[in-house]
């Protein structure tokens, strides 16, 4: 790896990532309301998306789909976060006009988020 | 120490029976429990009961006796489902008919009825229970007269009450997803109903094993691109504990994988509060949970905190909600975005001209943000080979419904060039809105039956 990547993974250097990278994700439906399920890899990850992933950054992210407000609950034992979006399905499964009337994208679509992330926390170490 | 092997059939109401099939056939597995009823499934079954009264259950069961009784006559595998959705007696009819028509007899079926609330309501009323949506507020009236069902959900005792008169087969209506699974676990463990950690470690098996194929390597987040034969997926098996604590594995030769990722993500799926995940056997602290590697597709669960079950059931209702109608249509490159929003535009405006009576009109482009909406980014449409437009209405009656699909065609001639119509009716669809509400257990529980009948 070249000598610039390799300085930015070192302490303290911030880079800007995609959660795709970083996580994993799975979504449901209950009533009207969407769940979203993000999981960290490792503790170090998790004790910093807490500080960063906050519901209000969710519910940014997914604008008016999303018009009641995020919840967001902490499962550190297995590393994740929960989040808990209100009036997200447009009606509810079976009264929606949603294409994904089930929520079962809105995982995915929060893997798009981009956020600002240590470069020494990535996976994959330094043998790129 | 005393074990039950407990495996998933089914996940949902048209789920695949191969999975079952490799359960029974190769393992020792004691109980195959299925769960058959999502929210919406007993707006399906109402309709297909008002046309013939001796419907109401999931129309598959047929299939899932005809393949799996001759495993309950010779290997003594017990099925637990609540397939009986609307009408447990009837789907009783069916598989005791099944039995025969396969020569097999001396098995017994159990059934639980006293979820059903449908024509209990103006009882629960003057009994003082209140019936407004518990996630609204809004009072019953402003929906009373297009109710179409109305089902308290069960928790595992009358399952384990069936077992406990011998049924080899035991069908219930709206009993929980999770109880499916708890219940033999309860039955053949000899757990008591107030040793909260044990029946918190139950449930949260069930959570993990209701949804099928979701626990084994379906719908998994990860590098899901490395999971093999998908196509063959095997479905959990549990290897259960006296102690609570049990393993996830699968059926051996069959497809997909168990992980501590693909545990993990099905743990918290479709749950609120993971504090305190509320079932009607007990409250669960998923947070308590541990989870660990216990060699190739096998993760050891342990640790759930339980708290005592609540003073009330949930009830779930199901009315009529107006109808969706729907049409769609394709538009090749170059600029097929700006073809399928240029599309939209005139379908509405003939739509606004013609008076079609809609209460939403809503356009997606299918390949653009039909699927994450504003959190999709633009594209530059010169990179997009194809869009298709996909426009749907929410209106009161069908006919009205109905109108939208025919405003799509004549695009072909009179619209953005370069279109391709897909050759299909966009039959309206029924709306079905849920409402649900809180009773005093006690109300429900004294009119629950169980009864057990041998095919002879």
């Amino acid at each position: 790896m070249s000598a610039s990547a390799g300085a930015a993974r070192e302490k303290g250097t911030m880079v800007r990532v995609q959660l795709r990278d970083i996580v994993l994700a799975r979504s449901g439906d209950k009533g009207n309301n969407c769940d979203i399920s993000v999981f960290a890899p490792d503790e170090r990850v998790y004790e910093y998306l807490v500080k960063v992933l906050t519901p209000d950054v969710v519910k940014a992210h997914f604008g008016h789909w999303v018009q009641g407000p995020v919840e967001r609950f902490e499962v550190p034992n297995v590393l994740a976060l929960k989040f808990v979006c209100h009036e997200a399905l447009g009606g509810g499964a079976s009264s929606s006009l949603r294409l994904d009337n089930l929520g079962k994208c809105f995982g995915p679509g929060l893997l798009r988020l981009e956020i600002d992330f240590p470069a020494d926390l990535l996976p994959g170490g330094d043998d790129e | 120490m005393k074990q039950v092997k407990i495996g998933a059939g089914q996940g949902f109401y048209g789920d695949i029976i191969e999975p079952a099939l490799d359960l029974a056939e190769n393992t020792d597995v004691q109980y195959l429990a299925f769960d058959t009823l999502a929210e919406l499934t007993l707006a399906i079954l109402q309709k297909d009961r008002q046309k013939d009264p001796s419907l109401g259950y999931t129309k598959d069961i047929t299939r899932t006796a005809r393949t799996l009784l001759p495993y309950v006559h010779e290997k003594g595998i017990k099925l637990i489902t609540n397939a009986g959705g609307l009408n447990p007696e009837g789907a009783r009819r069916e598989v005791m008919r099944v039995a025969k028509e396969l020569g097999i007899t001396g098995i017994k079926v159990g059934v639980a009825t006293g979820d059903d609330l449908f024509h209990r309501l103006d009882e629960l009323e003057r009994a003082g229970v209140d019936l407004s949506d518990t996630d609204t507020g809004r009072p019953l009236e402003e929906v009373r007269d297009r109710l179409l069902f109305a089902s308290a959900y069960l928790g595992a005792r009358p399952i384990v009450e069936a077992l406990e008169q011998g049924a080899d087969v035991v069908i219930t209506g709206r009993t929980t997803d999770t109880a499916q699974f708890l219940a033999p676990a309860v039955f053949e463990l000899g757990w008591r109903w107030d040793d909260w950690d044990k029946l918190a470690q139950g449930l949260v098996l069930g959570h993990l094993m209701e949804c099928s194929g979701q626990v084994t390597g379906g719908n998994f987040s990860g590098d899901w691109w490395n999971i093999e034969d998908l196509d063959r997926i095997g479905y959990p098996l549990a290897e259960v504990s006296e102690d609570g604590s049990f393993v996830i594995t699968k059926a051996p030769g069959t497809g997909g994988r168990v992980s501590v990722d693909t545990v993990r993500e099905q743990l918290l799926y479709e749950i609120h509060d993971p504090r305190r995940y509320i079932t009607p056997d007990a409250i669960v602290d998923l947070t308590t949970v541990r989870l660990e590697d216990d060699g190739p597709d096998r993760v050891k669960v342990s640790g759930a905190k339980g708290s005592p079950a609540p003073p009330t059931l949930k009830a779930i209702m199901g009315y009529s909600n107006g109808f969706m109608g729907m049409g769609m249509v394709g538009f090749s490159w170059p600029n097929a975005l700006s073809k399928a929003k240029r599309a939209a535009d005139i379908v509405r405006k003939q739509a606004d001209r013609m008076g079609i009576q809609y209460e939403e009109f809503s356009a997606d482009f299918l390949g653009v943000n039909a699927l994450h909406g504003p959190a999709a980014p633009i594209l530059d449409e010169d990179f997009i080979n194809e869009v298709f437009l996909r426009v749907t209405i929410r209106t009161k009656d069908r006919a009205e419904a109905e109108k939208i699909g025919r405003l799509l065609p004549p695009l072909v001639l009179n619209g953005p060039p370069g279109v391709a119509m897909m050759p299909f009716a966009a039959r309206p669809r029924e709306l079905i809105g849920l409402w649900s509400f809180l009773v005093p257990r006690e109300l429900i529980e004294s009119q629950v039956r169980v009864s057990v009948e041998e095919v002879r």
